[in-house]
This record gives structure tokens, C-alpha cells and sequence, in this order.
């Protein structure tokens, strides 16, 4: 119907489309200038997440609270656990006796405990081994293991300067010397605070303009707008184009968060940084436009885009669970979550560089999505209120 | 047949909504042609079809029979070439809030192709038009409501259109403004050529059109010259008053007449329609004097009005009229026994008195050193520009809000100290009929009983009387939110009633109802100020400050002018009310500051 | 205020009524209500996981001898990996990690068989992927998981003297550190907060948007009234999607159920209160349902981070475990986790407790002043 209306329409009307793009397109920056909540969710929102990211969520633990209980101190059990309250990693205290340990790990106090039991001294000198438990808090699974870990790192320690100090060869038959690449140091906030560009561009692309254009249609600015003679076209580029700068604003903010203030290394090229964010952008501004004109008001609009945009960027995208090792369904749905797509793409850039085939099956996703959701909103949008 | 001078043409159009349990047929086999350079007025109840007919004109939506031309060209095929040629006001423009007026218009001119060099004479041409060229540099948002309305139709004509259609421009603004819109309209189309359809449920304006075609449940039942339609009432109008009756005994009995088929307060008189044209008054007083045994009646033959015409052609369609009788006096009955009752426990006394109350929003004064009181049992209006403090002065009375200084008192309980035993003695009904949409009718009203502390048998009594009284009981399961207008103000009003209030707070009550719906509701309203309940209302329509028995005219925060409707149209010379409304508060804006006018007339818009 | 009038349970029970009809006649709300926390329930319960499942890892074995062979078997064996690729030279280890294709890659030299028998010790290394930090870790405890076991057989078969201390480890609450069981009495506590919050959250904001707000306040109703009428609504809401949840848990994701039930359900109701203090405050702050909305995102975003839920708060800089003492949901947390798990009693509980009822004293009394003293 619009198309017909195009080729009647008198000819040399360019400037006028010119004009009146021009003309949405600043009253769309005035907006997002004079309205907080704009400003909130475009800037306030992503330092809030890298800040609370970057610096408030750490994976690694350091300084676990353990209990250390020596039943019949020596010279033997001193030296080993001595290993214990001089670590880092361990912030050791001394219990008198199990029970009152295991007291303290019951009310949270402690995390572990090592025990060296009344015939450790008996044992370590006349068996061939002296055995040492250890308990372990398993409800947070994932720390259990990393204590685990340090436990087993600390005795491996022990181990070796006993050995030096008496001259003996102690090794182990398999030495295992791992590398771990693109984060050595395994910094978590290298890790998560990439993934989080794709937090902050689907809060900018898909929430706040899924709300924004809702809010024309509560409004009735909508009906006001759509008797002009501007075309849908025009209206919807003149919606994406505000929100893809303010996205790219946005992205870039967090780039710079992220070089600067966090240090994470840049190791490929900005331009393909650059350019999957633009196309993710994209992604995220079609399925915000599609939302809302599913929606049209914005209590609906937000929580659909809630739901189906960031919830999933968030669980979905391997921004902070690995998809390995989910089940076989939830790996499946994460193939159809855009932001799965632009995490890998953002976490290999930074950490591991410009890597081709990482590169062009992620991008080609994108862009399909694009592609798809793009003619999804052009078919669903019209300039009709039924 | 149509051709490209024509600014409007239907065929047989007709257009349906299909609603998931129902289809409704919102236009049936509509047919009319424009003529240029006219203003065309919609007329029609609510749900006529009135505003589907427009937004299918504009091109919003899609008909499934029938053909509409603008200007010769098909709007269904040729939609935005249509829209480059028309300008289309919907009833809630869009105006962008957070924008200036300035960047609204340039956003308008932007989207029409207005040439960069010739818009600063436009706008500057369009604002002064409308008054406002002192506001270019404000937002939207702070506009009074009739400025707002002002600046939507001043975008819509940024580029001069040949087909300008507005969607019940006038709902809520008051009369100056209303009068100024107007006047802008007919410079149009005298300067521009330009052609107009307009709605609206204003009757008196329908007289203002050139042509008027009257809806009716999405038919076209009449259409012609305003003067044909009054001109068929000839001889069936005439003002009844008599020396010792009040007006609204006066109405009772001419309420039972067969031959009376509406009867209207108008001042102190009464306007009454009577079913067939009469040759002489005597008819008419002598069937009066027959029912009530009284004589005396002074009987005067009165000019027709358009609205005398509506009422009786759209009355016999519905019947609604007629059947307003019945109920009212079952709701008399009712209502009286227990207001009886009310009436021993409250002490005597005026039942609101204002003492210099003042209301200020940081530096903004909204209410200035306001003093008035209020009798039992009276209907007292509160009328006003937009922007007067009306809305602000309201909420303060129903502790809403809390005063600045000021002395304030509802039926003798202070509402600084007691505001709690005074909620329980007042009823308050929005202008935004607040209702819980999502519940029905029947839980809204069990809600509102229950809140109000009614229990048992006797709270069951008042759901039922509130059933009977509004005719609810057909709709009782809809949920409120889809009900039509007219409903949802009687609903409103059933809730505000619930506990048997002293005092009825209305604001507004009538904005957007049509004139048959705001009949009922006055019917309603007379009984209840017949049983000494206390009415307190804002309103913009002038023929409802003739119900009122004293009126207080508001501007700037402060009363211009107060007394009966007569006493006001007598101190300013004139038989109008609205001439009376306007002519009082322009002089008294030239009194006061100019820029004083201009804000918001609720403090929920300005935030 | 006037406190003369006695409060109401009739006016309260309608308030209440009320507002489960507002919240559970019309379609979209009832959706959202219960919708969005199932799903979730689902995803998490999936999703959110710290374990190695089938990760993809490949092995690069140049070993002449066969010695290699026993370290692949038991890779292969083992439930963290998948053994994706057999190479048979360096030049593709590069590829497979950098394109993902495989997480971890284990090299075995030419000589690790040799010298494993000639000099008792012999090399194995180890490349892990590091762009997902956490996972790193784990591959690499697991990998050294396998080379422990085989080293201790292999001291044993060849009757190697032992290490003098040996560490026998025991995990206690969750002997197999299963992960389900630390995120999915986690994910009770999240929805509880999401569900309480999005009820009331919006509440206020949408009465104030329709004007019923004010039709409520020209009514004989106390504030405490209607504060109570918005709060039970929500509570109870909360309280049966909570145990449903509860319910999914123990027999669908098989966490086990150690502790009192009653004793959860109390502290449930203190977190409760508190989020729907919380909930009722931003309400009551914003004039538009948009500005609830977005005012419960943010703070919901932050108090799931700052709550422990993924990761300990032991490990956050001290600034920012200050800050988490604000959320509600850390309290919470212990609580549900331990109750599950530990079978905690009163004394933990309590000190658990009492943070959530001072902030739920605190919020609900600033949302009940805000109910009549912000002017919309």
C-alpha cells in the first residue's frame, strides 16, 4: 500500500525526506537528552554493571577462612600447618579441637578445615604416609572446588621443601605444568567485563527503545506522527538511527572502562571490535522495535524485552556460564540468543585476538539476525493504528 | 460525481472491528461529500463512530467496503499523498512534552516540508494567532491544557492544509480558549481556503458549523445546515418558570408530562421541549396546571437550538430520555430515607467554609487567598480557565492536598485536624473516572462499599440501590475498563455514593460525555441536592453552570466573581453565560499578570 | 496524622481483595506474575552452572612409549571432557583453542613414556583456554584431578616411596560438590525477590497513572491500611510461588531438603516484607509505572550481584561487601542455603533475620509517609 503511494508521490521529494528524517532524528536526540530515564539506562546503568563487575565480582577466591586443628602438636604438624597461615590464599585460625571447628564451619565462620589428628606425629614417622583431612564447605560447589585446589597447591609446596630440606627426590611421576593463554593470571574481570558491552548495548538497543517507541504510542505522539507524510520508513529509521549512536556511545564508554580503568588488553582489531558491535547493535535495535510494536505499552514493552532480551544476554550468552556444560536444550535456545553470538565474538577480540573463523561464523550469525528480525519489523510496521 | 476540488468524499463505507468474542460494526454504508472552503461539523453520541470515521479519513485505518476520496484521490491506495495534503488533530494530540514550543512546530514543519526561509513567519503567524508568542521557549508539558491544545492544532498547521480534521478539539478546554480555537478556525478558512471537519460533543458548536453531519451508532442519520436541523424544532421550545417553585420542583413536574420531552434548568427557568410542536403556550400550561393543580406558570416561546434538535432525534433512538423518569424517582426514594438520617447526626452550619487558603508550589502560587463557603444542600460550581486553580482548590478541599495557610472546613470538621472523619463524609469523583479497569463493575462497587465500611445487609442495600439507580445490572460482570464513556461515569458516581456522602465532589464530571449521557447524570444530580446533599462541581460547559445554584468564576488562583447564575449574567449585561464567563475573566486577566495564565491548570502535568 | 480511627480489617481485607483482583484478572499482569519466574526457574536451574560438562578438549600425543596412553583413557573416561580431536603435531594446538574448538589441549612429548621410566618423573603439559577465566580453572583442576589419581596408582604398582603426608579431602553439605545444589536453592531466594518486588513495585505507580491512587486517599482508609492491603497481596503471592519452587527444586533438580521447614518459611517472610518494602518505596517514589519499573531494575541488578548468589561476597573488595549489607537478598541467602543444606537452627537464622526487619522497617515506613506527602 505505502509502496504505490511512493511511486504517485511527486518527484524532486528527496529533500523533503531529507528534511523530515532530520527533523525525528534531532527531536529524538532532544528527548533522549531531557529525559532521565534515558540518560539513566544509557550511561548511569553500564558504569553501575562494570563497576559492580569489574570490581565487585571475582570468581577467584583469595583469603578463605580455614580452621587448622592440631590434635597432639609436634615439630611435624607445626611445620605443615605453619604452610597454612602463611599463604595468601588462606586466612588460617587455630581450633583446640574438631568439634569446635566443625562448629565453625557449621555457623559460616570458616569455609575448610585441615585436621591433623592425635596420631599424625606416630604416623608421619613411622608410616609410610601420615594421612591429613580435610573438610570442605560444599555449598557453594564452585569455591569447594577452588579450595580444593589451594589446599592440594599448598601441600604440593610443603612437599617439595620437605624434600629439599631432607635431600629427598619426592617428585611426582607426572608433572603437570599447565598454561593458561589470553589471561595467564586468570583475572576474571578480563573475562567478564568484555561480555558485559553485550549487556550494556542490549539494555540500550532493545530495552530502552522498545520503551521509548511504546511511550509514542501511549502517548498518541504516534498517531499524531503517522498522518504526516512521513513514510514508516523514515519513522523507523529515525528511532534506529538516536538509539544507535546512544549504543555505540554507550559501547564505547565501556570500551574505554574496560582499557583503561580495568586494563583488560585489546589484543584484535579495534575496527572488527568495532564492527560486530555496530551489527549486534543493529540486532538489538530490530528485536526493541519489534517488541514494541508487539507490546505498545511501555509496561508490557519492558517486560517483555526483560525477558527475552536481557535476561538471556545475561544466562544465555556465555557472558558469565559456560554453555559447554549446560544440557543439550538450553545449548540449543542459546543458538537463537543474538548476544551468544556478539560474547564470543567480544571475549575472543579482547583476550585472543583477531581469530578468522571465530570471527566470520559469528558475524554471518549476526547478520542474519539482522537480516531476518530487520524484515520482521519492516513487515510488521505500518502506518495504520489497526 | 467526486473530483479533485472536493475536499472530502465518502461512498458506502463501511468498517468493522473484530473483537476476539464479538465483531462490531463501528460505520455502516456511511455516505457524504465536503464542500470547500465549509466547516463541517461530526455530530453523534459517544461510540457513533465519530473518531473511527476520522482516523479512516486520515488514512490510519483500514475499511473493508466503500471508497473515501480526498481531494480527489483514494485514500486507501494513495495514503501518503493524502496525508501531505491534510491536517489531522487527533483527540489526544501528540504533542512531544518534553520538547519546546518551538521544536514541536519545527518537528511538524520538518515533517511537512515547511521551507526552511518561510517558517519563522509561519510560526510566528500561527502563535500570535493563538496568543502564545510569548511561549516559544517553553516545554510542551507546561502548558495549561488549552494551550497545549492550541500548539497541537498550530503543529497540524504548519503547512497550510487543503483538509484539516479535528478530533473533539474543544474536550476540556475552557471557554476562552474554546472560543479562540474558533476564531482560528474561521481565520483559516477564510485566509487559507482551507476545508474542516470537525467533532465534537459540544452542541452549541455545531451552531458555530457551516454543515453538520449527525452519527448515530455509525450511521449517518442527518446531515445539513444547522439552522434546518433547529429550524424543525420550531414552535416545540419555550422557557416555563414559576414564582414559587424552586427550578428543580419545577422539573419534577414537568419531568411527568407526556407531552414535555426534555426539560432542561436554564438559569432560573426552565427550557423545555415538547414532544410535538404546540400553536400556543396555553397547551402547555394547561396541561401543567392540570397534573399539579397549581396556576401561575409563566410560559415564554423560546428559540430552538441545535441541541433541541439532537435531543429529539437521538431520545427517540434510544429511549434513554424517556426512561430517565422512572429511575429518578426510584432513586429519590431511596436515597432520601437514608440522607435523612445523615442530616440529624451532623451538626448545622455551612458545609464547606474557606478562609483565605492558600496553595503555592515553590515560588508558584496555585491558589491565592481563596475565601467562599458552601451551603447544605446546594449545588455550588466552581468554574474557571484552565490553569485557574480549580483542580488544585479541589484537592485541597477533599484533603488531598495539603494547604500552604488557610482556614479550610468540611461539614464542621477541620481538615488539618480531622481528615479522616471528614473523608468518610465526602464522595469525589475525578475527571478521570477512576475506576479499577481490570475488575468489574459489581467488584468495584463491593471494593468501594466495603472501603467505606459498610457492612451486611446494609452495605448490600446500597449495592443494590447503586444497581438499580444506574441501571448496572446488565453490565455488572464487564470489567470497567471496557465500558463506554457514559458508564464509567455513572459507575464512578455509584462508587462515590456508596456511603451516603454529605458532601459530592465532582471534577469535571461531564468532560467527554455526550449530551444525552450528561442529561442523566444532571437528573441524578438535581435528586441528590433535593435530599441536602451538598454538590460541589467543575465544569466547562456553560450550560451546566445554569444548573449550579451559585457559581464562583476562578482565575489566577483567586474568585473574579460569585453568585446564582442569573446574578452573574446581570452583573456583566448579557443573556450568555459563556459571553458572562469570558467577559469576566478577560478583565480580570488584564488586571493581573499576564504570564500568570499560562501554567498548568493540574500540578500531575507539570511534574 | 489522626490515629482516632481504629484501623479496619474489613477495609483492610477489601484493600487486599482488591488488589489480587487488580493483579490476577487481567491476562498480562497474571502472566507476568507467574510467567517470567518459571521460566527463569527452568533457565537457571540449567544454565547457571560452575561445573565442567563435557567440555571439548584434544590431545596432542607425540609419546613414543604407551604410558600416554593410560593418562587419554582416563580423560576420555571422565565426565568434565570430551576428547574432541587426536593431533599429531603443534601446528594445530593453536587453532583448536583460538577458534574454540577445543578448551583445553594435553601434549604429551616424545619422551614421556622414557623418561617417566628412566628418571621416576616426567612432564605433562597442559594448555587451557583462558578467555572464560572461571572455566579455566576448573579444566585445570580437573586435568590435575586425573594426573593425582594416576600418579598415586602408579607410586603404588611400582611401590614409590610416598609423600610422608597425604590429604585425604572430604566436602561437607554436598559431598559431590553438586553445583544444582548451591544455585538452585539460590535461584528460590532470587524469584522470591523478583515476584515480591514487580508486584508492588508497579502497584502504586499504576494506581497513581489511572487515578484510583487518589480515588483510595479521599476514602476513610489509613495509610497503614492500604500499606498493609498492598503488602499481604504480595506476600502471599510470593509465599506460593516460593514454595512451588521449593517443591521443583527437591524433586525435579533433587536438591536435597535438610533443614526445618517452618523455620524457612518464617525468614522467607521476613525477606519478603523487606523486598515488598523495598518494592512499595520505589513505588511510591515514581509517578509513572516506567519510572517503577525501571527503578526496580535497577536496583534489582545490582542486589542480585551484591547478594552472594554467584559468587561469595567474601571475595568482593570491602567497599562493596559494606555495600551488600543494604540487600536484603545476602541475608536471605544464607539462610535458604543453609536450611537446604546444613540444616541450620534458630541462631544462624536470626542473625539473618533481624537485618531483613530493620530494612523492612525502614522501607515500609518511608513507602507509607511518601503514600500521602508526594504530590503527583
Amino acid at each position: 500500500m505505502t509502496d504505490n503511494a511512493m511511486q504517485t508521490e511527486p518527484q524532486g521529494r528527496k529533500l523533503h525526506m531529507l528534511m523530515r528524517v532530520r527533523g525525528l532524528v534531532i527531536k529524538e536526540f532532544r528527548q533522549i537528552l531531557r529525559d532521565p530515564s534515558s540518560i539513566s539506562i544509557a550511561f548511569v546503568m553500564p558504569v553501575v554493571l562494570l563497576l559492580l563487575f569489574g570490581y565487585g565480582v571475582s570468581l577467584d577466591a583469595k583469603h578463605i577462612k580455614m580452621g587448622v586443628v592440631q590434635q597432639s602438636p609436634s615439630v611435624a604438624s607445626a611445620d605443615f600447618a605453619s604452610h597454612f597461615y602463611r599463604s595468601e590464599y588462606f586466612d588460617a585460625s587455630r581450633y583446640e579441637d574438631v568439634p569446635s571447628a566443625k562448629e565453625a564451619m557449621h555457623q559460616g565462620t570458616i569455609q575448610a578445615v585441615v585436621i591433623l589428628k592425635s596420631n599424625f606425629t606416630q604416623d608421619f614417622y613411622s608410616r609410610p604416609t601420615a594421612p591429613v583431612q580435610l573438610l570442605v564447605n560444599g555449598v557453594n560447589s564452585n569455591t569447594a572446588n577452588l579450595i580444593n585446589g589451594y589446599v592440594q597447591a599448598a601441600w604440593q609446596v610443603w612437599l617439595s621443601d620437605y624434600a629439599n630440606k631432607h635431600g629427598l627426590t619426592l617428585t611426582q611421576p607426572v608433572q603437570q605444568l599447565t598454561r593458561i593463554w589470553f589471561n595467564s593470571e586468570v583475572n576474571s574481570s578480563y573475562f567478564l567485563v568484555p561480555g558485559l558491552i553485550a549487556i550494556v548495548m542490549t539494555l540500550i538497543g532493545a530495552l530502552l527503545t522498545a520503551l521509548v517507541v511504546a511511550r509514542e504510542w501511549e502517548r498518541g505522539t504516534m498517531e499524531a506522527l503517522l498522518v504526516t507524510p512521513v513514510s514508516i520508513y523514515e519513522i523507523l529509521f529515525s528511532k534506529v538511527f538516536p538509539y544507535f549512536v546512544l549504543g555505540m556511545g554507550g559501547m564505547l564508554l565501556s570500551l574505554l572502562m574496560a582499557l583503561y580503568l580495568f586494563h583488560v588488553p585489546l589484543r584484535g582489531s579495534l575496527w572488527i571490535l568495532l564492527l560486530s558491535s555496530a551489527l549486534f547493535l543493529w540486532v538489538a535495535l530490530s528485536m526493541g522495535i519489534l517488541i514494541s510494536t508487539v507490546g505498545r505499552t511501555q509496561f508490557v514493552a519492558g517486560q517483555i524485552a526483560i525477558l527475552v532480551t536481557f535476561l538471556p544476554a545475561f544466562l544465555l550468552s556465555g557472558f558469565i556460564f559456560d554453555l559447554h556444560s549446560t544440557p543439550l536444550v538450553i545449548q540449543m535456545i542459546s543458538h537463537i540468543v543474538p548476544a551468544h553470538y556478539f560474547v564470543m565474538l567480544l571475549q575472543s577480540e579482547f583476550l585472543a585476538g583477531d581469530i578468522f573463523w571465530i570471527i566470520l561464523p559469528n558475524l554471518l550469525a549476526l547478520l542474519m539476525m539482522g537480516i531476518i528480525l530487520t524484515l520482521v519489523v519492516l513487515k510488521k510496521s505500518h502506518k495504520r493504528l489497526d | 460525481m467526486s473530483n479533485s476540488t472536493t475536499p472530502l468524499a465518502v461512498q458506502s463505507l463501511n468498517k468493522c472491528f473484530v473483537l476476539p468474542n464479538r465483531k462490531i460494526e463501528a460505520l455502516s454504508d456511511v455516505s457524504f461529500e465536503l464542500k470547500p472552503g465549509r466547516v463541517t461539523g461530526l455530530i453523534g453520541a459517544d461510540g457513533a463512530g465519530k473518531t473511527t470515521l476520522m482516523r479512516l479519513i486520515a488514512g490510519l485505518l483500514q475499511y473493508e467496503e466503500g471508497e473515501i476520496r480526498v481531494l480527489g484521490l483514494d485514500v486507501a491506495t494513495q495514503s501518503l499523498a493524502v496525508q501531505s495534503m491534510i491536517g489531522y488533530m487527533p483527540q489526544q494530540f501528540g504533542l512531544y512534552q518534553d520538547l519546546t514550543v518551538r521544536e514541536n512546530l519545527s518537528l511538524y514543519a520538518d515533517l511537512q516540508g515547511v521551507p526552511e526561509h518561510t517558517r519563522a513567519e509561519r510560526f510566528e503567524f500561527l502563535l500570535s494567532m493563538m496568543g502564545m508568542n510569548a511561549f516559544y521557549d517553553r516545554l510542551a508539558g507546561n502548558l495549561s491544557g488549552g494551550m497545549k491544545q492550541k500548539l497541537g492544532l498550530a503543529c497540524t498547521l504548519v503547512k497550510a492544509p487543503q483538509l484539516l480534521l479535528l478530533d473533539e478539539p474543544t474536550v476540556g478546554v475552557d471557554p476562552v480558549s474554546r472560543r479562540e480555537l474558533w476564531q482560528i478556525v474561521y481565520q483559516l478558512v477564510e485566509k487559507e481556503g482551507m476545508s474542516v471537519l470537525l467533532s465534537t460533543a459540544y452542541l452549541d458548536e455545531a451552531e458555530r458549523c457551516d454543515d453538520i453531519k449527525l452519527l448515530h451508532e455509525g450511521k449517518l442519520l442527518a446531515e445539513g445546515p444547522p439552522k434546518k436541523f433547529s429550524e424543525a424544532m420550531l414552535q416545540r421550545t419555550f422557557l416555563v418558570s414559576h414564582p414559587q417553585l424552586s427550578k428543580r420542583d419545577l422539573k419534577k413536574q414537568l419531568d411527568t408530562l407526556s407531552m414535555v420531552k426534555d426539560a432542561l434548568i436554564f438559569g432560573d427557568a426552565l427550557r423545555v421541549l415538547t414532544q410535538d410542536s404546540i400553536d400556543s403556550t396555553d397547551v402547555l400550561s394547561k396541561a401543567l396546571e392540570k397534573s399539579s393543580g397549581m396556576t401561575g406558570y409563566q410560559i415564554e416561546p423560546v428559540a430552538p437550538r441545535f441541541e433541541d434538535a439532537f435531543v429529539d432525534r437521538l431520545a427517540v433512538q434510544e429511549g434513554e430520555v424517556a426512561g430517565g423518569d422512572s429511575n429518578q424517582s426510584a432513586f429519590s426514594s431511596t436515597q432520601l430515607s437514608s440522607s435523612q438520617e445523615t442530616a440529624e447526626q451532623t451538626t448545622q452550619g455551612p458545609a464547606i467554609q474557606v478562609k483565605e487558603l492558600v496553595c503555592k508550589f515553590g515560588d508558584f502560587v496555585a491558589v491565592d487567598h481563596l475565601s467562599f463557603s458552601v451551603e447544605r444542600g446546594e449545588i455550588f460550581g466552581l468554574l474557571g480557565a484552565n490553569g485557574a486553580g480549580k483542580t488544585t482548590t479541589f484537592r485541597m478541599l477533599c484533603g488531598l492536598l495539603p494547604a500552604t495557610s488557610g482556614h479550610l472546613e468540611v461539614v464542621g470538621l477541620n481538615l488539618r485536624h480531622a481528615r479522616a472523619q471528614a473523608r468518610a463524609k465526602l464522595g469525589y469523583m475525578s475527571q478521570k473516572f477512576s475506576l479499577y479497569g481490570v475488575m468489574t463493575v459489581e467488584q468495584n462497587l463491593a471494593f468501594y462499599s466495603q472501603v467505606y465500611g459498610l457492612k451486611g445487609k446494609q452495605r448490600q442495600e446500597r449495592i443494590n440501590w447503586a444497581v438499580e439507580t444506574f441501571d448496572l445490572q446488565e453490565i455488572l460482570s464487564q470489567n470497567s475498563h471496557d465500558l463506554p464513556l457514559g458508564f464509567k461515569q455513572r459507575l464512578a458516581m455509584a462508587c462515590a455514593l456508596m456511603h451516603e456522602p454529605d458532601i459530592l465532589f465532582l471534577d469535571e464530571p461531564t468532560s467527554g460525555v455526550d449530551p444525552l449521557g450528561r442529561r442523566d447524570f444532571w437528573d441524578k444530580i438535581n435528586a441528590l441536592a433535593d435530599q441536602g446533599v451538598t454538590i460541589m462541581v467543575t465544569t466547562h460547559f456553560m450550560e451546566e453552570a445554569e444548573y449550579c445554584d451559585r457559581m464562583a468564576i476562578m482565575a489566577s488562583g483567586s474568585i473574579l466573581s460569585l453568585g446564582t447564575p442569573g446574578e452573574i449574567k446581570e452583573q456583566e449585561g448579557v443573556s450568555d453565560m459563556e459571553e458572562a464567563f469570558v467577559r469576566i475573566v478577560q478583565s480580570g486577566k488584564s488586571r493581573k499578570a499576564p504570564d500568570k495564565e499560562d501554567t498548568s491548570d493540574d500540578e500531575e502535568e507539570a511534574s | 496524622m489522626n490515629w482516632s480511627s481504629w484501623i479496619s480489617l474489613s477495609r483492610i481485607f477489601a484493600l487486599m481483595v482488591k488488589e489480587l483482583r487488580v493483579l490476577f484478572r487481567d491476562k498480562r499482569t497474571r502472566f507476568v506474575v507467574i510467567g517470567p519466574p518459571l521460566i527463569q526457574l527452568l533457565i537457571f536451574g540449567y544454565a547457571a552452572t560452575f561445573e565442567l560438562k563435557q567440555a571439548p578438549i584434544a590431545i596432542l600425543n607425540q609419546d613414543r612409549g604407551i604410558i600416554s596412553q593410560e593418562i587419554i583413557g582416563r580423560l576420555e573416561g571422565s565426565d568434565s571432557f570430551e576428547v574432541v580431536a587426536h593431533l599429531h603435531n603443534q601446528q594445530k594446538v593453536n587453532q583448536l583453542i583460538n577458534e574454540k574448538k577445543a578448551l583445553v589441549v594435553v601434549s604429551f612429548p616424545m619422551d614421556f613414556s622414557s623418561r617417566l621410566l628412566k628418571d621416576g618423573t616426567t612432564d605433562l603439559q597442559v594448555i587451557v583456554d583462558g578467555r572464560n577465566s572461571n572455566t579455566a580453572l576448573l579444566a585445570q583442576n580437573d586435568v590435575a584431578g586425573v594426573v593425582q589419581t594416576f600418579n598415586q596408582l602408579w607410586a603404588e604398582q611400582h611401590n614409590l616411596k610416598q609423600p610422608p603426608i597425604t590429604l585425604v579431602p572430604r566436602n561437607w553439605f554436598n559431598e559431590n560438590l553438586e553445583n544444582n545444589w548451591f544455585f538452585v536453592p539460590g535461584i528460590v531466594a532470587l524469584i522470591v525477590l523478583i515476584v515480591s518486588l514487580l508486584i508492588t513495585a508497579l502497584s502504586v505507580a499504576r494506581e497513581r497513572e489511572e487515578g484510583t491512587f487518589d480515588q483510595l486517599l479521599v476514602t476513610p482508609c489509613l495509610p497503614i491500611e492500604i500499606l498493609i492491603g498492598k503488602s499481604l497481596p504480595g506476600m502471599m503471592v510470593a509465599l506460593l510461588e516460593s514454595n512451588v519452587i521449593i517443591l521443583i527444586a527437591i524433586f525435579w533438580f533433587d536438591v536435597p531438603f535438610r533443614g526445618d521447614y517452618w523455620l524457612l518459611q518464617l525468614s522467607m517472610m521476613f525477606f519478603i516484607i523487606s523486598a515488598i518494602g523495598v518494592g512499595l518505596m520505589i513505588s511510591s517514589l515514581s509517578t509513572t509505572q516506567q519510572q517503577a519499573l525501571l527503578g526496580a531494575f535497577m536496583f534489582m541488578v545490582p542486589a542480585v550481584i551484591l547478594s552472594g548468589f554467584a559468587t561469595p561476597i567474601e571475595n568482593m573488595p570491602e567497599v562493596i561487601q559494606w555495600l551488600t549489607y543494604l540487600d536484603p537478598m545476602r541475608y536471605f541467602l544464607v539462610i535458604v542455603r543453609g536450611i537446604f543444606l546444613q540444616d541450620v537452627g534458630m541462631d544462624v537464622v536470626w542473625s539473618q533475620i533481624w537485618p531483613m526487619a530493620i530494612i523492612a522497617m525502614v522501607t515500609l515506613s518511608m513507602a507509607g509517609w511518601l503514600f500521602r506527602h508526594r504530590t503527583a
